[in-house]
């Protein structure tokens, strides 16, 4: 299948581009937004725009958000392209999730762990009933949240410490003589993959498709009993160390989420019965995406755990491929370009398969 | 740097309107946008991964004096980064525009601080304690 080059249409495509324009404005009556408001009031969509398009600014991923009408994953592809523009000044050192300024931290496995459990901001709790009050904009409080007499506790440790000093936790190692870090944006997707190269392709994955696998591990096509042992949602530091300076310098705070995922594994010949591990990190908050990619993390793990590999969640190539939304929506959004000359064949052939089998029955008949 | 880097443009536009004068200085960097590649650790290993990229902004400058000042600021503001190096300059010369920029940043890092604890002030206020149905039953 391969689309033909057309030439013409200028007119038509400038055409549509205002259309565009004045779709997006809406009715002139109305207001028009800020890039600001969207950072500062859809904030979760700009998390989201940020994780996939795997650069970390508000502002662009609000102004993307708002050149692409809302439309996240045109968002995405925007933040993308204009990321291709920039320069790479350096790579970060590892982010210390452990010295998180919390903000939300949550674990499924005890009910009393040391620091506590923190709901913050979480829609879970709430009734999920349209807010008829939000129709009308109100005069903005100093603030609505309630204020603690006393900070969180810094540096807690994670919810499942308790036993994994009994050895009950998988101890996690760095695959032996690991080299580079592997980086999709310079190198294209290389199976098998190592771990690096599956957290980056998840991370930046299309949350809907990594959700969506998740799910489909834990109903049953996949062999997932996770539990999460603990989600964090908060402040890191960036460090980084300049050629100029020689010595790390923190350069600003970013919001991540994480979640650690324990699944039960019931052991192989190689290991004891333990909870093994699945990892998630992303931009913003961003949980459900966390933990899809920790469940599909886990699930990817198969074969470095020695389990048999059945079902699409443990089929690297069929996920790894498949998570980039700028490339999966990209190919099926191709579909609308000209496909005259395939589509003439195609027909051409249809002729035929028809003509040979009505000439079949004709020879039929004759024959009898 | 780290306070400097955390200080908003605003906040620094303050402080440099407070200076008794305004520092010459020239470009040894002019400030510049670019990236910097975040990595995250690979569960609790050793290892990491790429997690994804953060706007960056850098730039170094020289005072009339020769002192230098550099700044790496998060996000594309360049005048943020270029009032971030010169404050860093300032920082390191052995007259009163030290000990008054000293000052400008003990400020900025109580405001940080203060921010800080505000934010997990409130988050404490959502610190929650389950129960589990059976223990909410009255003793026979």
């Amino acid at each position: 299948m391969a689309y033909v080059a057309v030439k013409g249409g200028e007119q038509a495509i400038l055409n549509s581009h205002r259309l565009i324009a004045e779709e997006r404005r809406g009715d002139a009556a109305v207001p028009e937004l800020t890039v600001r408001q969207v950072a500062e009031q859809m904030g979760l969509a700009v998390d989201r725009v940020m994780c996939e398009g795997s650069v970390y600014d508000r502002e662009l991923a609000a102004l993307a958000l708002k050149q692409a009408q809302g439309d996240a994953v045109e968002a995405i592809f925007l933040l993308r392209a204009y990321r291709t523009t920039m320069p790479r000044f350096a790579v970060s050192n590892t982010l210390d999730t452990a010295q998180m300024a919390i903000q939300r931290r949550v674990s499924a496995t005890f009910k009393d762990i040391p620091g506590g459990h923190v709901l913050g901001s979480t829609y879970e709790y709430t009734h999920r009933l349209l807010d008829f009050d939000l129709l009308d904009p109100a005069p903005c409080e100093d603030t609505k949240a309630n204020i603690a007499d006393r900070p969180l506790e810094s540096g807690v440790g994670r919810a499942f410490d308790s036993i994994r000093d009994e050895g009950l936790i998988e101890v996690e190692t760095a695959p032996a003589g690991q080299q580079a870090v592997f980086d999709l944006t310079r190198e294209p997707l290389s199976l098998p993959a190592g771990r690096d190269q599956r957290l980056q392709n998840l991370a930046r994955g299309d949350e809907g498709f990594v959700v969506g696998l998740a799910y489909s591990a834990l109903r049953g096509y996949g062999a997932a009993h996770p539990y999460v042992g603990e989600t964090r949602v908060g402040d890191v530091a960036v460090e980084i160390v300049p050629e100029e300076l020689g010595f790390a310098v923190s350069i600003g705070d970013i919001t991540v989420t994480e979640c650690q995922m324990l699944d039960l594994f019931g052991g192989s010949e190689l290991q004891p019965a333990q909870f093994t591990r699945g990892y998630g990190l992303s931009f913003g908050k961003s949980e459900r995406k966390a933990m899809g990619m920790a469940i599909v993390d886990r699930s990817l793990r198969c074969r470095e755990l020695g389990e048999e590999a059945r079902y699409p969640v443990q089929d690297e190539e069929f996920v790894l491929a498949h998570t980039d939304n700028l490339e999966a929506a990209g190919f099926v959004s191709h579909l609308t370009l000209p496909h005259y000359v395939d589509f003439q064949a195609d027909l051409q052939f249809i002729r035929q398969l028809r003509r040979e089998k009505s000439g079949d029955h004709l020879d039929k008949e004759a024959a009898e | 740097m780290a306070v400097l880097a955390r200080a908003s443009r605003d906040e620094l536009e303050q402080a440099y309107l407070d200076l008794p004068n305004a520092p010459a200085y020239i470009w040894l960097r002019p400030p510049e946008s670019g990236l910097v590649l975040v990595r995250g650790r690979t569960g609790e290993t050793e290892a990491s991964f790429n997690l994804g990229e953060v706007t960056t902004t850098r730039c170094a400058l020289k005072l009339i004096d020769g002192t230098t000042g550099f700044a790496f600021t998060l996000g594309r503001d360049q005048r943020q980064a270029e009032l971030a190096a010169l404050f860093d300059a300032l920082l390191q010369r052995g007259d009163e525009t030290a000990s008054a920029s000293l000052k400008v940043v003990s400020e900025f890092e109580h405001a940080q601080s203060l921010r800080r604890d505000l934010k997990s002030r409130k988050a404490a206020s959502t610190k929650v304690d389950f129960f589990a149905m059976s223990q909410a039953r009255e003793p026979d």
